[in-house]
C-alpha cells in the first residue's frame, strides 16, 4: 500500500465537498487508505477543514473502529489465562517482548507484529497457547515461540504446518512416554 | 438481463417499467434462489451460489430459461445455506457444494424432488417440500421481511415487479402530506427500535415543528449482541427502507435523509448504497420525484463502532462528525435534532413498514396485532433454542408459541429457564410468563421491554449471575463516559457481580446492586444508562435465590461460574480411555487404563478440559 501523500487527503476531502460534518467518513477513508490514522494526515484534515486537532483526536479515540497505531503484518494473541500462566506464558511474554520490542496492545517498530495479550482463548489443553493470524499454536516454550515468530516474520506461511506438526509430534512423544 | 435505468418522468412511466419488469420475469419459469445473507455465507452459500451460476451458464438449452439469483436472508439461519427452487417453491436447507449438481439436474431442470435433501421434521419425521410446511415458517406473518429470500436485493427491477415504489407513487400523486400522516397515525404503528413511541405522533411533531430544513433519519446502528433483524432487512430488502424514508420526507416536508448504518455491516452498506444509486437513476430520489415537484435525497453514513450511537441524540452527534455522546432530551429531536433542526428518526424496521401501510391502508395494517401494538415484529431468536433465526410474527403471539412452535423448543430438550428480550437493556422473563402475549405494553409490565427485537433463550444450565455480568460488561465497555452515574455506576455494579461470581460475595451486595440500579434508572443521561441495570434488576427480581446461593453457599446452581462447582468423574460411565488424563494440563487425573479415573481436587484448576474432551460424558459438574 502506498503512503498517502498530501494529495490523497485532499482527494478524500474533495469526495465529501469539504463538509466538516463528514469528518467521520473522511477519517474512515483515511484509515482504509493507510491502515490506521497517521498523525500527519489528521493534522492535514484539521488544517483543511478548520476543525481543531483535539476534536479529531477525540473522535479517533471514541470510536472503536479507529486505530492510531499502524497494524502489523501479523497479529499475535498470547493467552495469559490461568493454565497458560502456570505453564510459562509469562516467560514467553518476556521473551517475545524483548526479541521483537513489542508493547501490549501495540505494534512492533518494524510493523511486523501487532501484539495483544488476552485473558483466555479457551484452549487450555494446548497451554501455553499463542494465536498468530488466527492460527493456534500450542505447547510453546519461550524459545519455540520466538522461533515461530521469527519464521512468521521472515516469510509467508512458514508457521502454519510447522507449529501444528510440532504440537502433534510432541503429543505423540508425550503419549509414548506415558504408555511406556 | 439488466435493463438500463433511465429517469422516470411520471408515475405512469413507473407503471410502464413495472409491467416491463414483470413481463421479463414471467419469461423465467425455472429459478434457483440462493440465500446470500451473512449467516448463510458463513456456512458456504457463496460457493453454492457460484456452482449454480456455473451450472446455469453451461446449460445451453434455449427452450428453458433458468435463472440463478441471490436473495436476502430467509431467516432460518440455523439451517443455512438455504436454496429454494421454482417452480414448486422447493425448499432445501443446509445445501452443500456437492449437492448442487443433483439439485440442478433433478429439481431445477427435471422438476423432481431430491428427497434426501429436503427438510425433515425431527420430531414427527415428516418431510417438508415447501417452506410453508415447516413449523419454523408456518406461524410467521411476513410484512417487513416479505421480500427477504424472494427478491434479489441488488436489482431494483425485481422490487418494482413485486409492487415496489407503488406506495410512493400513490402518496405523491393522490395523497396530501397530511393524509399520509393521518394514514400512518391510524395504522397504530409504533417505533420498532426500542421505545415503542407512536410513529404517527412523532411524524406529526416533526411536521409541526418550526424551522427548516428538516431531516429524516433511519437508524440502522443495530448494536445489541445477538440481534440481526435490521442487518437482514437492510441486506435483503434495502428498497423498502428507502421507500419508507422518501414517504416520510414527503409527509413532514423534508428533502434530506440520512441512513446511519453500523460499520460492522459491510454488506448492508453495499446493498443500501447500490439501491440508493438505482433509485436516483430512476428519479425516485433526487429532484422532482416522478414529476411531483417533491425533492428528496438520502446519504449513507457508516457508524464508527460505538453501541451508544444507536441512541438518537448520540447518533445525530455522530452524523455531525462529533463524538457520539448523547444529550439530555428536554427538547425532543423532532424539534431540535441534527444541526438543531427538526429531525425525524425512526428505526429501519419502522421505515420498512411504511410503504405497506400506504399501499394497503391503515385498516389492513391494524388488523394484525393487539389493541395497542399493531402489525408484526421481527425477532432474532437465538440462544439455547433449536431453530435459531429471524422470525416475524404478529404482535400478541405468546412467548411459548414463538419459542416452542417456531423455535422448536429448547436445545437438547432441557428445561426452559428464561428469555431475555430487549437486548442488554432489557430484562429476563421467566417460565411462568411464557403464555404472556408479546407486545410493547405487556413486555414492559413484565419488567422487560420490546427493544429492537432480540430474544435470547436460556435453559436450566444458564447462570443468571453470569448472564447479568455479561451484559453489564458489555455496557461498561460501551458507556460513552459523559455522565457519572453510567460511567461509575455500571463499573461498580460489575465489580460487585464479579465478586459474587468468584464466590467472594458478601451479605448486603444484593441490596447495594439494587440501590445502584435504581440510582442509574433515575439519574443517567440517556437510555443506555437508564436501562443498564435492567438485566441485573430483573434477574434479581425473578432469580434472587440464585444470587443468594452464590453469596451464602459459594455455589453456582447452574454450574457455570468457575470455582463455584467442581468436576468429578462418574465411575460408572468412565471407560478408562485415558483421554482426560492425557489432556489434563495439571496432571490432576489419575487412574489405570480401562478402569475408572479420578480427579485430584487439590490439583484441579477447574479449567474444564476433561469435561470438554470426554467422549462418554463421564466428567460431571457437581
Amino acid at each position: 500500500m502506498a503512503e498517502p501523500g498530501v494529495e490523497t487527503v485532499a482527494q478524500i476531502i474533495q469526495r465529501y465537498s469539504g463538509d466538516p460534518d463528514m469528518l467521520i467518513p473522511m477519517m474512515q477513508d483515511v484509515q482504509a487508505e493507510c491502515g490506521y490514522l497517521p498523525q500527519a494526515e489528521l493534522k492535514e484534515l484539521s488544517g483543511k477543514l478548520a476543525v481543531p486537532l483535539a476534536r479529531i483526536y477525540s473522535v479517533a479515540t471514541f470510536y472503536a473502529s479507529f486505530r492510531l497505531m499502524p497494524k502489523g503484518d501479523h497479529t499475535i494473541q498470547l493467552c495469559m489465562g490461568t493454565v497458560c500462566f502456570l505453564k510459562g506464558a509469562d516467560k514467553i511474554f518476556q521473551a517475545i517482548r524483548e526479541e521483537f520490542s513489542l508493547v501490549p496492545g501495540g505494534t512492533s517498530p518494524d510493523r511486523k507484529f501487532t501484539f495483544s495479550p488476552v485473558n483466555c482463548v479457551g484452549a487450555c489443553a494446548l497451554a501455553p497457547v499463542m494465536v498468530v493470524d488466527g492460527e493456534y499454536h500450542g505447547q510453546l516454550t519461550a524459545d519455540s515461540a520466538v522461533k515461530l515468530l521469527r519464521k512468521t516474520a521472515e516469510g509467508d506461511k512458514p508457521a502454519e504446518g510447522d507449529g501444528k506438526r510440532n504440537t502433534k509430534k510432541r503429543e505423540r512423544r508425550k503419549r509414548g512416554d506415558e504408555e511406556k | 438481463m439488466s435493463t438500463v435505468l433511465t429517469r422516470l418522468p411520471g408515475p405512469e412511466n413507473l407503471e410502464e417499467l413495472r409491467r416491463r419488469s414483470l413481463a421479463e420475469q414471467g419469461l423465467i419459469t425455472h429459478r434457483v434462489r440462493v440465500c446470500l445473507g451473512t449467516g448463510c455465507v458463513a456456512k458456504g452459500a457463496a460457493k453454492v451460489f457460484e456452482r449454480f451460476r456455473q451450472a446455469a451458464e453451461e446449460f445451453g438449452e434455449e427452450s428453458l430459461v433458468v435463472q440463478t439469483k441471490c436473495t436476502g436472508c430467509h431467516g432460518f439461519c440455523e439451517r443455512g445455506p438455504i436454496v429454494v427452487v421454482d417452480p414448486g417453491d422447493v425448499f432445501y436447507p443446509g445445501v452443500k457444494e456437492e449437492d448442487v449438481p443433483e439439485i440442478w439436474r433433478e429439481t431445477a431442470i427435471g422438476g423432481r424432488l431430491v428427497e434426501r435433501l429436503l427438510y425433515k421434521n425431527e420430531e414427527t419425521g415428516k418431510v417438508a417440500t415447501r417452506c410453508e410446511e415447516i413449523p419454523f415458517y408456518r406461524a410467521q406473518q411476513r410484512i417487513v421481511l416479505a421480500y427477504n429470500g424472494v427478491l434479489d436485493p441488488t436489482r431494483i427491477e425485481e422490487y418494482l415487479a413485486a409492487g415496489g415504489y407503488a406506495a410512493l407513487a400513490k402518496a405523491l400523486t393522490s395523497m396530501q402530506p397530511e393524509e399520509v400522516l393521518e394514514e400512518v397515525s391510524r395504522s397504530g404503528l409504533r417505533g420498532r427500535g426500542g421505545g415503542g413511541f407512536f410513529t404517527g405522533r412523532k411524524w406529526r411533531s416533526a411536521r409541526n415543528a418550526p424551522g427548516r430544513p428538516k431531516y429524516v433519519i433511519a437508524n440502522g446502528d443495530e448494536g445489541d449482541p445477538g440481534a440481526f433483524m435490521d442487518r437482514s432487512l437492510m441486506e435483503g430488502a434495502p428498497h423498502t427502507v428507502i421507500e419508507g424514508m422518501i414517504i416520510g420526507g414527503y409527509a413532514i416536508g423534508s428533502s434530506q435523509g440520512y441512513l446511519y448504518v453500523r460499520n460492522e455491516y459491510p454488506l448492508a452498506v453495499q446493498h443500501l448504497t447500490l439501491a440508493i444509486g438505482q433509485a436516483r437513476e430512476l428519479g425516485l430520489l433526487g429532484e422532482n420525484i416522478l414529476g411531483s415537484g417533491f425533492d428528496f435525497d438520502i446519504r449513507v453514513n457508516r457508524g464508527g463502532g460505538a453501541f451508544v450511537c444507536g441512541e438518537s441524540t448520540a447518533l445525530m452527534a455522530s452524523l455531525e462528525g462529533r463524538v457520539g455522546e448523547p444529550r439530555a432530551k428536554y427538547i425532543h429531536t423532532v424539534e431540535s435534532g441534527l444541526h438543531g433542526k427538526p429531525s425525524l428518526l425512526n428505526n429501519v424496521e419502522t421505515w420498512a413498514n411504511v410503504p405497506q401501510i400506504i399501499l394497503k391502508g391503515a385498516d389492513w395494517f391494524a388488523s394484525f396485532g393487539t389493541e395497542r401494538s399493531k402489525g408484526t415484529k421481527v425477532f432474532s431468536l437465538v440462544g439455547k433454542v433449536k431453530n435459531t433465526g429471524l422470525v416475524e410474527v404478529p404482535m400478541g403471539m405468546t412467548l411459548r408459541q414463538i419459542i416452542y412452535d417456531i423455535g422448536g423448543g429448547i436445545r437438547g430438550d432441557k428445561a426452559f429457564k428464561a428469555v431475555q428480550t430487549g437486548g442488554p437493556s432489557g430484562g429476563c422473563i421467566p417460565a411462568e410468563s411464557l403464555d404472556e402475549p408479546v407486545d410493547f405494553d405487556r413486555l414492559t409490565e413484565l419488567g422487560s421491554m420490546m427493544g429492537s427485537g432480540g430474544m435470547i433463550v436460556m435453559d436450566e444450565d444458564t447462570c443468571m449471575v453470569k448472564m447479568a455480568k455479561y451484559f453489564l460488561q458489555f455496557l461498561k465497555d460501551e458507556s460513552c463516559g459523559k455522565c457519572t452515574p453510567c460511567r461509575e455506576g455500571i463499573a461498580q455494579m460489575l465489580h460487585i457481580l464479579e465478586k459474587i461470581a468468584k464466590g467472594e460475595g458478601q451479605d448486603g451486595d444484593v441490596e447495594t446492586l439494587e440501590d445502584l440500579g435504581r440510582l442509574l434508572e433515575d439519574t443517567a443521561l440517556c437510555a443506555l444508562g437508564k436501562t443498564a441495570a435492567y438485566p441485573v434488576l430483573s434477574t434479581l427480581g425473578r432469580f434472587r435465590e440464585e444470587y443468594e446461593i452464590h453469596i451464602r453457599e459459594k455455589r453456582c446452581p447452574a454450574k457455570e461460574c468457575p470455582g463455584l462447582f467442581r468436576y468429578q468423574i462418574d465411575a460408572e460411565v468412565c471407560t478408562g480411555c485415558r483421554l482426560c488424563s492425557k489432556k489434563c494440563p495439571v496432571e490432576a487425573i489419575t487412574g489405570e487404563r480401562k478402569k475408572p479415573h479420578a480427579i485430584d481436587l487439590d490439583k484441579c484448576t477447574n479449567c474444564g478440559t476433561c469435561f470438554d474432551v470426554c467422549p462418554f460424558s463421564a466428567v460431571i459438574k457437581v
